[in-house]
């Protein structure tokens, strides 16, 4: 017989935590993440190596000129066609036959085809009615192309804008329009007080990506001319070939655009914290 | 009429065999696309729902990336980047002169980054709609892991996710456009060309629109059978 040996006490102690194995997964990831942070330390090397006062001097202004043209842009068109969506909303759920298929028409046209395409067809497409044009006294407005810009994109985005629009009135249930005649409310009332603001609520998120689609659109006006942010990007290259030019611009846009989809989620939480999920 | 007509025909007079050859060019650009940017996005997709985070990091980087960016820069991105980094490379290996990158290539590429970021959240949404229960019988009847992705989860994943797949298969067509600015001779590009000889912007890029329109239809035609093919297997849902 051996010495007593004292009881071990295992149960006051946690179980060891599970060992972390360095699974393939685990490499991988770890694989990637570094090819991540190479090539950002890549570009952040190649933003300071090549970092030139006077390149700066020089730019800046018009990076910022370019940035607030492609604001203006989007803020425009997306208002205007808000304004234009209602009736082609309107349009689409239509009882009469041609007034539907009408709009339609208009929705599936400007969802079908690229918004490069409907950019083309307005400016350099609506020269071949210049004297159509002069007679009604419009050629001097489509002969800028700013003018052009903020016209096509308006009629592409009241499309996709009706669409959203039609979607999240759809999403009201019908007792809810039942109800409110039950009150007593008017037509007019229903829509403002009981529809509107629970409409909103579902089309919040899809306004939200329809803006950003926006500014990501936006970026090809700089092809018909307009100095927008890319434009003036790609006045920036072609001056001095130095590939920073769209490094910065990158950068610009995906700020924007992340800083954007924050803020539209933070919306969305505190306007659906009433909501249980 | 006539004349509108002779601008039209296939001969040395018309444009009609010039845009024929753009709309070849469009079309191949997207399916060649299309593999690639499943394949990616899926990938993505499965980093994105893996336990490792540092696996999860990384994928979302990748989205957050290509959704944020401008899809005109990103190719810019790609086809200006990619030129400059081959020239060095082709440098500092001894090469002489210098070395074109492919349009075609950069547009599969950038139009590939971007179609899998959105196939990716696509996929992810599918994978969240199938439950548990299904990689559990799977692996009780004694499955592998990879057996039970080809035959159990594969099969159901199509089925849900091929509406919003087939939403971005027509983005994607919508998006082929683009290449046109770094000189792929595409539908619009074509019509471009067609549009400054002849004076009749409204008449070719109107054609061009409507070639894509009628692109967009015929994919929906065989999208539809596609999705019909697909859930008349499956249990009614």
């Amino acid at each position: 017989m051996s010495a007593v040996r004292p009881a071990v006490v295992t149960e006051d102690l946690p179980p060891p935590p599970p060992a972390r194995r360095m699974t393939r997964a685990r490499a991988l990831g770890i694989a990637l993440i570094s090819l991540w942070a190479v090539l950002g330390v890549g570009i952040m090397l190649f933003l300071i190596s090549s970092l030139n006062p006077e390149l700066f001097q020089r730019y800046l202004p018009r990076y910022a000129s370019g940035l607030w043209v492609t604001i203006k842009l989007v803020a425009l068109s997306v208002l205007a066609g808000a304004l234009l969506s209602v009736p082609i909303a309107l349009g689409r759920n239509s009882r009469s036959r041609p007034i539907a298929a009408l709009a339609y028409g208009y929705v599936y046209f400007f969802r079908g085809t690229p918004l490069l395409a409907q950019t083309f067809l307005v400016y350099y497409g609506l020269g071949s009615f210049r004297e159509e044009l002069q007679v009604v006294g419009l050629w001097g407005f489509f002969r800028d192309a700013w003018n052009c810009a903020v016209f096509a994109f308006t009629l592409n985005t009241a499309a996709y804008q009706a669409e959203i629009l039609r979607g999240a009135i759809q999403s009201v249930g019908r007792g809810q329009w039942e109800a409110a005649s039950a009150l007593g409310l008017s037509r007019l009332q229903t829509i403002r007080k009981i529809i509107v603001p629970q409409a909103l609520l579902v089309a919040l998120r899809p306004y939200g990506n329809e803006i950003v689609l926006m500014i990501k659109g936006s970026a090809i006006v700089a092809i018909i001319t307009v100095y927008d942010l890319m434009g003036e990007t790609r006045r920036a290259y072609a001056r001095t070939f130095d590939f920073q030019t769209y490094i910065w611009a990158a950068l610009i846009y995906l700020s924007i655009v992340e800083m954007l989809r924050r803020a539209i989620d933070r919306i969305e939480r505190r306007l659906t914290r009433h909501l249980i999920r | 009429m006539d004349r509108v007509l002779t601008l039209l025909s296939f001969g040395r007079e018309g444009w009609g065999d010039d845009i024929a050859a753009g709309v070849l060019v469009t079309i191949s650009l997207a399916l060649a696309t299309l593999p690639f940017g499943l394949v990616v996005g899926f990938a993505v997709a499965l980093g994105k729902r893996s336990e490792e985070a540092a696996l999860r990091l990384a994928a979302n980087i990748y989205t957050t990336i290509f959704r944020g960016l401008p899809e005109l820069l990103t190719l810019f991105l790609v086809y200006y980047g990619a030129q400059i980094g081959v020239q060095q490379l082709w440098r500092l290996l001894g090469g002489t002169g210098g070395i074109e990158i492919n349009a075609f290539v950069a547009g599969m590429v950038a139009l590939g980054a971007v179609f899998s970021s959105y196939a990716s959240e696509v996929f992810l949404s599918a994978f969240r709609a199938i439950p548990a229960g299904q990689y559990e019988g799977a692996y009780a009847i004694g499955l592998s892991r990879w057996l039970t992705m080809r035959f159990v989860i594969l099969p159901q994943l199509i089925r849900v996710a091929l509406p919003g797949l087939s939403n971005l298969w027509l983005i994607l067509l919508k998006e082929t456009a683009l290449v046109s600015v770094i000189g792929l001779s595409d539908i619009l590009r074509q019509t471009g060309i067609a549009s400054r000889v002849t004076k009749e912007a409204f008449l070719f890029f109107g054609i061009a629109c409507l070639l894509y329109l009628v692109l967009a239809m015929l994919s929906s035609v065989v999208l539809s059978a596609i999705e019909r093919r697909v859930s008349a297997g499956g249990a009614p849902r």
